[in-house]
């Protein structure tokens, strides 16, 4: 976890410091009148029942709050809270507080990413009106088959010509508009032999109930635009998932920050209205704005969105930041050095806006397949019009003909071909620990022959772990943990997570920022810290994470950090190399430590010191050489490759913006989430060509009969449908192997990523 | 021939209101987080029984 770990472990731990502000919240919040208002919160944690409940028993136990509901299927509890209660103005970080305090993290939802549900209810009203049309309809056309006498026959098909002629006007329309812009640009799709089929059979149907006709096709043009809606929804579905990155990144640039002038006045302003050359005020547990210099103050900085690195670095009087890097532990004084549209998250913005292009180019595989189905299909039913013209000279028999043609090769089975499978495949990747956001991820997951990883928070946990514990004595650990209760640092946590009871310590604390903590006890002075702070000698440390406890300047012990790596990082590695797939590491992090690690997995293709663009590159040159490649990434720094990856996959804890820029997310600890996607990427692949296979299989069996005259109403609904559910039955084949699916253990992510406070 | 004449409005309005019921479901938002419904049936509503408002 590279980017969001330090940042998200300080947030939680001091009570949502680092979250919006108050102002924010306010502005944020719909007004609903009435002295109420409701805010949008995002809990990407939140996962179970359990969740539920202790989300919203912690918002209901605060008097403001009217009321609150966590909805699971897209993270996000919304709470309706009273502006004022008791004559106090309620502050709606409270809310916040309260959700943090039990151990998740939350962000301020950004609204936007809502335009597709509205078109998912549209087509789940159309798929429930087409249901409901297709099985009355039916039912009236089994008794017709089943010997209705004339009068009764043709009052069967009045009255399936009133129920299905506004069905088919209210369910068809998103085939109708979609096939109507295609021709009127001159193409063709999947959907204009829906939309002409489905209304050349109602033609053909009510012009023979009219004329007390035998056969009507009602049933079937109808049954027809149910399957195929089923079909489209499931698609949507598999797609509505997928949402622009770009609002997630805004909200880590503040929306403003306290300037001060020359006669010392403070003002708070807006990010895009402080110019270069401007002081600003930044507190600890807020994020800079703006690139900039440090004038006055020293601090530790979580740079992690600059180089994915998770340790943070100290800043002192003189150093520039970056916008979008978090200030940890003490206050700064900074002079801006550029404006917010010149400054580093702008940048890397930018880059995931140019990457955005590249993805597009992908054609759908139902896409590719409509490209030749279509044409082929209308070339068919017209040459058997013509045919049968030159045969029998017939027009309303040709014409018969041609839409029992039209109907039987309509790509009632390619439709679903392809969501049904994706479907099936997410999931199992779902309860295998995986998220997909799209369908085509799955298509271009199965395409891939090369891996990219990097290191920090996806190789390795992106958590500093104390790996010498068992050389220090018990007691100056104790002595060592109850200091570092007093710090947020993540090197603090570390020492008190492997502490066991922390005793008290009584003295005077402080905390000196990218420094240490610092106890005046009676017998003496405590210092943890580094080494120069603690000893005052900075001695040979080097760049390895280390922490000194000393007692009046003179050293105690000495503790080493490491980052752990993730579980099954070599297996999973062998497992890639079994399928045939190469790996590479692109880190932002220093040589030796990716050097090292490397070495310890077995991976020659190695780059580290990357800065986000030149992520991008490696990965662009990687394409330029034929290579089709996964990136698993987690930082911000990340989020630009991970969008211009021919496919990307975020773990669950990554940052907010790496996981919205990833196609896949995997919940699960152990990397092994990586190659079990890929599996299945690919059986989901093989499972869709197959279908492929029987639905031109069965048009091969069908079309010549319907060509040859022989296809009455009942034989086209008959063969319609079985050549759909045979379909689907093959897609759920994908279920039967999910035995193996379920090897990956799932240790739900809010556990293994529990608050240690 | 007669029964048929009350027996199909009867068939139809039955598939009627279910098509209404389910649609009455849908704009009630009902479908809007079906993985949380399925945790809060198995919520035994301690402390308040407000678990099942929705808005």
């Amino acid at each position: 976890m590279s980017c969001c770990a330090v940042g998200a472990a300080t947030m939680l731990a001091e009570g949502g410091q680092a979250s919006p502000a108050s102002e924010e919240l306010w502005l944020a919040s719909r007004n609903l009148g009435g002295g109420l208002r409701q805010s949008e919160l995002s809990v990407p944690d939140a996962y179970c029942g359990a969740c539920i409940a202790t989300i919203e028993g912690a918002l209901r136990a605060k008097p403001e709050v009217e009321r609150a509901r966590v909805n699971l299927s897209s993270r996000r509890v919304s709470i309706v809270w009273k502006e004022e209660v008791g004559g106090r103005r309620t502050d709606p970080c409270d809310f916040l507080h309260a959700i943090a305090e039990r151990g998740y993290q939350t962000h301020l939802f950004s609204p936007g990413g809502e335009e597709g549900d509205d078109l998912l209810k549209q087509l789940i009203l159309a798929v429930a009106v087409s249901g409901f049309a297709a099985t009355n309809i039916m039912l009236l056309s089994v008794s017709v088959w089943s010997g209705a006498d004339a009068a009764t026959r043709d009052l069967f098909h009045w009255i399936s010509a009133l129920i299905a002629g506004p069905a088919l006007i209210y369910a068809g329309r998103f085939f109708y508009k979609s096939a109507w812009n295609a021709i009127r640009h001159g193409r063709t799709n999947m959907d204009v032999p829906i939309a002409l089929a489905v209304s050349l059979s109602y033609g053909m149907s009510l012009y023979e109930t009219i004329g007390h006709g035998e056969h009507a096709w009602f049933d079937a043009s109808v049954t027809l635009l149910f399957f195929l809606l089923i079909g489209r929804t499931l698609d949507h579905m598999m797609r509505g998932r997928a949402r622009t990155a770009i609002s997630g990144l805004a909200r880590l640039s503040p929306r403003g920050a306290t300037v001060v002038h020359p006669d010392g006045s403070r003002e708070y302003r807006a990010v895009d209205e402080i110019k270069p050359g401007e002081r600003l005020i930044v507190a600890a547990g807020e994020r800079i704005p703006v690139d900039g210099r440090v004038l006055s103050g020293t601090s530790d900085l979580d740079r992690s969105v600059v180089n994915g690195e998770s340790s943070p670095t100290v800043v002192a009087t003189g150093d520039t930041v970056q916008a979008g890097t978090l200030n940890l532990t003490g206050p700064l004084t900074l002079e801006a050095t550029a404006a917010s549209r010149d400054s580093f998250i702008a940048e890397i913005i930018g880059l995931m806006e140019a990457a955005e292009g590249g993805r597009a180019r992908y054609r759908r595989i139902a896409d590719r397949a409509a490209r030749y189905y279509s044409p082929a299909v209308h070339l068919l039913a017209l040459l058997t019009f013509v045919g049968w013209m030159l045969v029998e000279g017939d027009i309303h028999h040709a014409m018969l003909i041609a839409v029992a043609v039209l109907i039987i090769t309509c790509p009632c089975a390619l439709g679903l071909a392809v969501p049904v499978v994706q479907i099936v495949a997410a999931g199992r990747l779902f309860q295998g620990g995986v998220m997909v956001k799209d369908g085509t991820a799955m298509e271009r997951l199965a395409e891939i022959d090369t891996v990219l990883l990097d290191k920090t928070g996806t190789l390795t946990i992106g958590r500093p772990r104390l790996v010498n514990a068992h050389e220090i004595a018990g007691g100056r650990l104790a002595i060592a943990a109850a200091i570092a209760v007093h710090s947020r640092h993540p090197i603090a946590i570390a020492i008190q997570n492997s502490a066991g009871a922390i005793p008290a310590l009584a003295g005077d604390i402080r905390e000196i920022p990218g420094a240490g903590i610092e106890v005046k006890t009676t017998d003496g002075v405590y210092r943890l810290g580094s080494r120069g702070f603690a000893v005052g000698d900075p001695g040979s440390g080097g760049g390895q994470s280390e922490a000194i406890l000393s007692f009046n300047f003179r050293e105690l012990a000495c503790f080493r950090f490491e980052d752990r790596p993730r579980p099954a990082s070599r297996e999973s590695i062998e497992a890639l190399g079994r399928l045939d797939i190469a790996t590479g590491i692109l880190s932002g992090d220093r040589e030796p430590v990716v050097a090292a690690l490397a070495r310890s997995l077995g991976i020659s293709n190695w780059h580290a010191e990357l800065s986000p663009r030149e992520k991008v590159e490696a990965c662009a040159a990687a394409a330029e050489a034929g290579h089709k490649a996964l990136v698993v990434g987690d930082g911000i720094n990340d989020a630009p490759v991970l969008r211009a990856a021919h496919v990307s996959m975020a773990p669950a804890t990554a940052a907010d913006v790496g996981r919205q820029a990833a196609d896949f997310v995997f919940m699960h600890e152990a990397l092994s989430a990586v190659p079990f996607a890929i599996e299945t990427s690919r059986h989901a692949g093989r499972l869709i060509r197959q279908n492929f296979v029987l639905a031109i299989g069965y048009n091969v069996i069908a079309v010549p009969i319907a060509i040859l005259g022989y296809a009455t109403p009942l034989v086209a609904a008959v063969a319609m449908s079985t050549s759909s559910l045979v379909v689907v039955f093959n897609a759920l084949r994908l279920k039967r192997s999910l035995a193996a699916g379920k090897a990956a253990t799932p240790s739900p992510l809010m556990h293994s990523d529990a608050v240690t406070s | 021939m007669n029964t048929l004449i009350y027996l199909i409005p009867i068939a139809l309005s039955l598939g009627g209101l279910g098509l209404v019921a389910f649609l009455w479901a849908l704009k009630s938002g009902q479908y809007e987080d079906l993985d949380g419904a399925s945790w809060r049936v198995l919520d035994d509503g301690d402390g308040k029984g407000e678990s099942s408002r929705t808005f």
